[in-house]
């Protein structure tokens, strides 16, 4: 087989596969759900009624939306230059870790929001930046590299929670103090158990958006990912880009962890993060890596994770199916998405 | 400094060495295959727990051990060719693919767990390897313990690594699979199939990450833990660059590994572990995989075609 470029592909292509490798994952999803032994037509309604069956399904989704709307982003942003950052975890707890200390008296208010949210920003860029140069400057790849950070990180974590940042109060449980009341995000709506960390996901996708159709950066991102030689022949410095590249994604991730200390949790711990930075390559490339979209499918794959777990309980599937629905969606979508492109031909 | 000699000279520091190394080998030497095959197989992290998980599942529901070993070659193939399937044919980015197929092994093995044992607390047990009895070389004083009291299972990962470097260098199919991985259109000039050699490496290789893993419930524990590979494969991914993409490198790299490796666990209970807190301990063979990422980048020979996929009739 060989493949052939298509060269006007019809919109019915463009908009019909993705979906179709939709309908291929709640496909799967019936599947596994008749291998273990349960109706495969009422999972589906049970997911969906867990997710946004009610005003506090709805609440959960989105909460739980927020800080893979931000690894998203992170993640949408690097993969469009072809950084790939697989390192979105590690600047998690980078960004988590600022909100901790900068949030439990350092600073007061009204300062302590905006300085803990860009130091946050400042730690997970940083984070970022040692794999960037090491592979700018030496080559070495920052596939791996990321990912090996990503266990320091968390081993990090370990350290600060049982050493300099331990909870005296926490009665043996590894976590950190407590954040002040001061350096907690409000709620979005008062009595609602949304806090304003969402608001500010949705801000960020708006400003990516904009740095990506509207500026220089933008359009030095895109020419860099789709074709780094042709770049630095038109006299693109295609090492700055990536560098600054990395700085917004490194941020963006930070600003995951810090909106779950701020905004949900209130302190660190080391189950902070289900693998929340993971989970954002899932959202980036069910999003192909649109900003906008990465809003909308961090709210499905959010959706599909609390709908499992309700599910989980009544029908007795296990709630790894949110993890398998996702990974196969994530596969199904970039073979659809090469498919809309190319044409498979015999020869 | 004394406890760090005494630990170096110690018998069993060596063992634990060889021991740690073993699985180490297994799966860099599968991920080796697919790299030089022009394949960067990032599935490896979950083929490995694959294998880990469907090897001790095999024997725990009654097959034999290396009946185990088998299913999880098996498995770790069949998570390969989907691997291979999405990367070769189609050409789709290997990085995305590769974690895909880490994130949805990862998963498949948890599900299949959780569906299977529904209200275990604490993973069964299984009888694992026993160290082999080697005659004569066994009884030797200090060497004896060192280095041949292992399972058959680790003297299975030396074995596995002369043949993939003996395979590699001396037989035609190696000089193939090599030069698929440097100049893909060559091979194809000469009436070879460019997607059948390197599907068959990537499918081969998975096949070895899994039985990497499977050493993990089969010979070093007895029980399946859901983070038990825990950034193993990754480190395999940074050992076969330390290797510079040869089979005796890369197993000289990953022996130097599990040296360090079995070092920090033995210094946590001197006086520097006393000190120092153990996180860095833990984090020493992450840290080390990134210095020998660093180390070798200068005089990398990465196969030219490593990530570059071969579509017939394209230049």
């Amino acid at each position: 087989m060989r493949l052939e470029p298509i060269a006007n592909p019809s919109p019915a292509r463009r908009l019909g596969l993705p979906a179709l490798a939709l309908v291929a994952t709640l496909g799967v999803a019936m599947l596994l759900a008749l291998v273990a032994g349960a109706n495969p037509f009422a999972i589906l309604g049970q997911i969906a009624t867990g997710a946004l069956g009610s005003k506090l399904a709805i609440l959960e989704t989105l909460n739980r939306a927020t800080p893979l709307i931000f690894t998203g982003l992170a993640i949408a942003v690097a993969f469009r230059a072809k950084l790939w950052n697989i390192g979105a975890e590690a600047q998690l707890y980078a960004g988590a870790i600022m909100a901790v200390v900068l949030g439990t008296g350092a600073l007061g208010s009204p300062l302590v929001l905006p300085v803990s949210a860009l130091a946050a920003m400042l730690a997970g860029a940083a984070l970022l930046l040692g794999p960037v140069l090491l592979k700018t400057r030496l080559g070495v790849d920052e596939v791996v590299t990321t990912l090996l950070l990503n266990f320091i990180m968390l081993l990090f974590v370990s350290y600060l929670l049982e050493g300099p940042m331990k909870d005296p109060m926490g009665m043996g449980w590894p976590k950190s103090t407590p954040l002040i009341p001061e350096a907690r995000l409000p709620r979005l709506v008062e009595g609602l158990r949304l806090h304003w960390g969402f608001a500010l996901a949705i801000i960020a996708a708006v400003i990516v958006w904009v740095i990506q159709t509207r500026t220089t950066l933008g359009f030095e991102i895109r020419a860099v990912g789709q074709n780094p030689e042709a770049a630095r022949f038109a006299g693109m410095p295609v090492n700055a880009v990536m560098v600054k590249t990395a700085l917004l994604s490194g941020g963006l991730a930070a600003l995951a962890g810090w909106s779950e200390v701020a905004g949900l949790k209130g302190h660190l711990s080391s189950d902070l993060s289900p693998g929340f930075g993971y989970t954002g390559i899932i959202v980036a490339m069910l999003a192909l890596l649109h900003p906008l979209g990465v809003v909308v499918t961090a709210i499905f794959v959010a959706g599909i994770f609390v709908g499992s777990d309700a599910m989980s309980r009544a029908a007795g599937v296990p709630t790894y199916i949110a993890d398998m629905l996702l990974a196969t969606a994530l596969l199904f979508m970039v073979l659809a998405i090469l498919l809309t492109k190319v044409r498979v031909v015999r020869g | 400094m004394s406890e760090i000699v005494d630990i170096l000279i110690s018998a069993s520091f060596w063992a634990a060495v060889i021991r740690i190394a073993s699985p180490l080998i297994l799966a860099t030497m599968g991920e080796l295959i697919c790299e030089r095959a022009g394949v960067l197989n990032l599935g490896i992290e979950g083929i490995m727990v694959i294998g880990a998980f469907t090897g001790w599942m095999a024997v725990y529901q009654g097959m034999p051990l290396w009946g185990g070993v088998a299913v999880a070659m098996g498995a770790g193939m069949l998570f390969g060719l989907l691997h291979a399937t999405l990367t070769v044919p189609f050409g789709l980015s290997q990085h995305v693919v590769g974690l895909g197929v880490t994130l949805f092994a990862t998963a498949s093995a948890s599900f299949a767990y959780r569906l299977m044992l529904p209200e275990v607390t604490s993973p069964p047990k299984i009888e694992p390897f026993q160290p082999l009895e080697i005659p004569v070389l066994g009884d030797l004083p200090w060497l004896g313990e060192a280095l041949f009291s292992q399972t058959a299972l680790t003297w299975a990962a030396f074995a596995v690594a002369g043949l993939v470097a003996f395979t590699l260098y001396r037989t035609p199919l190696g000089l193939a699979v090599r030069a698929v991985g440097e100049n893909p259109a060559a091979v194809e000039a000469q009436g070879l199939s460019v997607t059948g050699l390197r599907m068959g490496a990537v499918i081969v290789g998975s096949g070895l990450m899994a039985v990497g893993g499977a050493f993990l419930t089969l010979s070093a524990f007895s029980s399946f833990f859901f983070e038990m590979v825990n950034g193993r494969g990754w480190i395999c991914v940074a050992l076969v660059v330390f290797g510079a993409w040869k089979p005796g490198k890369a197993v000289l790299g990953a022996i130097l590994f599990a040296a360090f490796d079995a070092l920090q666990i033995r210094l946590q209970q001197t006086d520097l572990g006393a000190v120092l807190p153990y996180q860095l301990f833990l984090a020493l063979p992450f840290i080390l995989s990134i210095l020998a990422l660093i180390l070798m980048s200068r005089r990398a020979e990465v196969p030219a075609a490593l990530m570059v996929p071969y579509n017939k009739g394209e230049r």
